[in-house]
């Protein structure tokens, strides 16, 4: 999956370049939390057909050679530079921090006055598309969901999880977005659980060595392939898509069927017990997981994609076998 | 255990339409090998324990059907014998899907086993997606106040919910009107702990002096009679005015109290 010898590119060099437009769907992609493993993948990707700005405040190390990173924190005023530099045609914002440790006032004016800073911009610039990457999380697992969750249900998720509230609040802001500013086209995707090399708690639960289980409770699950998440931000990137989609992956499956595929022990925990024991463990800095995730393995929490299947024209191309064996996949 | 229920059971098995993802659960969860044993069991009791005799069985279409039931005997046996009568009597079999309280999703091993033998959470959105997808759906309009009455207020239907109607009419499915006769003999409830309930979040706790005898968690073993009646169509506008829908909705109220009344009226003894 390496990639950044990129095909042959006949473009003007850099010095003459600014006016000649470029057709709808080609010009510049800004992609925020491109240093992560989803941003890299993104990148890698997105570079062979366009120009790309990777923002992220982690150095990209790594990265194609004909993409530009900017170390930019996006609730600096360095960011308006980048979009005053040269006309994006594109934002892709990615750049949601998921860290359970990081504290509330981090999290928050990240996630959410980052976000605001760069709808601001991408106002007063007149970006033509905003694709946001939010997640089926923010609608949050209860016991009274319907099987398959349309983009109209309640986002419920900071109900019982605080934590996940930021991400609604970007879900919102960028609904808002939506609705204010129809010059632009607004994309919010959900996606169902991300699996892959990514680090996020989906993820890194299929990847202990001895797998929790609430005994018991063996909700039904959706999850998606990194790749296919990439496949469906192309989808929302092509002009004259916007909206929100829910986005899953193959067919829904049994928690233990998951389990089962990855061929790793289990331990059925009753749910008492286990919540004692994860707010023990988190107290004392042992988990990465927090107590009232425990949800995600007791109630379903899945998504009707339909929408997004007909009006982004999206389908997931990873099997199932292989979407969950990938969170053993390093890079 | 499924060889006592004649060389039938498992050739039906086979004729049961059914939509699997690739590893072998429908999207909601069911799963066909714990059907077969969860069905196996209760078409022990159906034939066996409560020795049920089954009216009307050719009046069950194979596709899309809402199955309007009255609900009694303090715990949902009714629902699992309409479901073994699905599959046993009624050609072709078929895996009946019933709606459960949301209520029982926060119970452990109770949750898990609902949803493997294709129960499913009850919101409307549920019930839409099984009907789109040619199911056999089982609903009771009463509810909890339907399962719960007491004794003294048996075979007379509680207020029905109108969801059903709208959802009828919205996807245009046949209703089958049925009636259970039998259950509300099963247990004999005094009536209700409502402070228990309260304090243990349960829809309802009855008051069951059988309790106290041994074996008297079992419940009696009466004869069970199920009558399927004649699909109705309802037509019209699915958010039309609770009033313009209650009045379908008592249309097959009243169809299904008349049925009970027959068969109550026909049966010559509780328990033969």
């Amino acid at each position: 999956m390496m990639g950044p010898t990129s095909g042959p590119r006949s473009e003007p060099p850099p010095g003459s370049r600014r006016p000649a437009p470029l057709p709808r769907g080609h010009g510049t992609v800004l992609v925020t939390g491109a240093c992560g493993r989803l941003g890299k993948r993104v990148i890698r990707v997105l570079h062979r057909e366009r120009s790309v700005v990777g923002v992220d405040r982690r150095p990209f190390p790594d990265k194609p050679k004909d993409v530009r990173h900017e170390q930019v924190d996006i609730r600096r005023k360095k960011l308006k530079d980048i979009f005053r530099a040269e006309p994006i045609e594109a934002v892709v914002h990615l750049g949601v921090l998921h860290d359970p440790r990081a504290s509330q006032a981090e999290h928050h004016s990240w996630n959410v006055a980052g976000f605001q800073k760069l709808l601001e911009y991408v106002a007063q610039f007149d970006v033509p598309k905003l694709v946001v990457l939010s997640s089926a999380n923010v609608y949050g697992p209860q016991p009274d969901n319907a099987q398959f969750l349309t983009e109209d249900a309640p986002l419920l998720g900071g109900a019982r999880f605080g934590e996940i509230r930021d991400l609604i609040e970007v879900d919102m802001l960028a609904q808002g977005f939506f609705w204010k500013h129809p010059g632009t086209e607004t994309v919010i995707l959900r996606p169902v659980h991300i699996l892959g090399s990514v680090h996020n708690a989906a993820s890194n639960f299929l990847r202990l060595p001895t797998i929790p289980t609430l005994l018991g409770f063996d909700p039904m699950i959706q999850v998606i392939n990194e790749v296919d998440v990439v496949r469906a931000l192309r989808c929302a990137l092509a002009p004259g898509k916007r909206g929100i989609y829910n986005v899953a992956g193959p067919d829904p499956l049994p928690l233990s069927h998951a389990i089962r595929i990855l061929r790793r022990p289990s331990v059925p925990v009753p749910y008492t017990l286990g919540k004692a024991v994860l707010k023990r463990l988190w107290s004392f800095r042992l988990t990465t997981f927090p107590a009232p995730e425990l949800d995600h393995i007791r109630y379903v929490c899945m998504v009707d994609d339909r929408r997004a299947r007909a009006e982004l024209a999206y389908k997931p191309e990873v099997p199932i076998d292989e979407t969950v064996k990938s969170v053993d996949s390093e890079a | 255990m499924t060889s006592k229920l004649g060389e039938g059971f498992n050739a039906r098995l086979g004729r049961v339409p059914l939509n699997l993802t690739a590893t072998g659960v429908d999207p909601f969860g069911m799963d066909p090998q714990w059907t077969k044993y969860a069905l196996a069991s209760v078409a022990l009791l159906h034939r066996h324990y409560f020795r049920t005799e089954v009216v009307g069985a050719e009046n069950i279409p194979s596709s899309r059907v809402l199955l309007i039931a009255n609900h009694s005997g303090q715990i949902p046996l009714d629902a699992a014998l309409i479901g073994a009568s699905l599959f046993m009597d009624v050609e072709p079999p078929r895996f009946m899907r019933a709606m459960v309280e949301k209520w029982t999703q926060t119970l452990p091993f109770v949750s898990l086993l609902f949803s493997r033998v294709g129960q499913v959470v009850g919101v409307p959105e549920n019930a839409k997606h099984l009907l789109m997808n040619e199911e056999a759906l089982l609903v009771f309009p009463e509810g909890i106040r339907g399962i719960s009455k007491p004794f003294s207020k048996r075979y007379q239907l509680a207020d029905f919910g109108l969801g059903f109607m709208r959802l009828a009419i919205e996807t245009q499915t046949p209703i089958v009107p049925v009636a259970v006769v039998g259950g509300e003999e099963q247990y004999i409830s005094l009536g209700n702990f409502d402070a228990l309930a309260k304090l243990l979040r349960a829809p309802n706790i009855p008051i069951l002096p059988q309790l106290l005898l041994p074996f008297g968690a079992l419940p009696l073993p009466t004869r069970y009679r199920i009558y399927f009646g004649e699909p109705m169509r309802f037509g019209g506008d699915p958010d039309d005015d609770d009033a313009v829908i209650e009045e379908k909705v008592f249309v097959v109220k009243a169809t299904i109290q008349s049925m009970l009344n027959r068969g109550l009226k026909t049966r010559k003894s509780v328990f033969f």
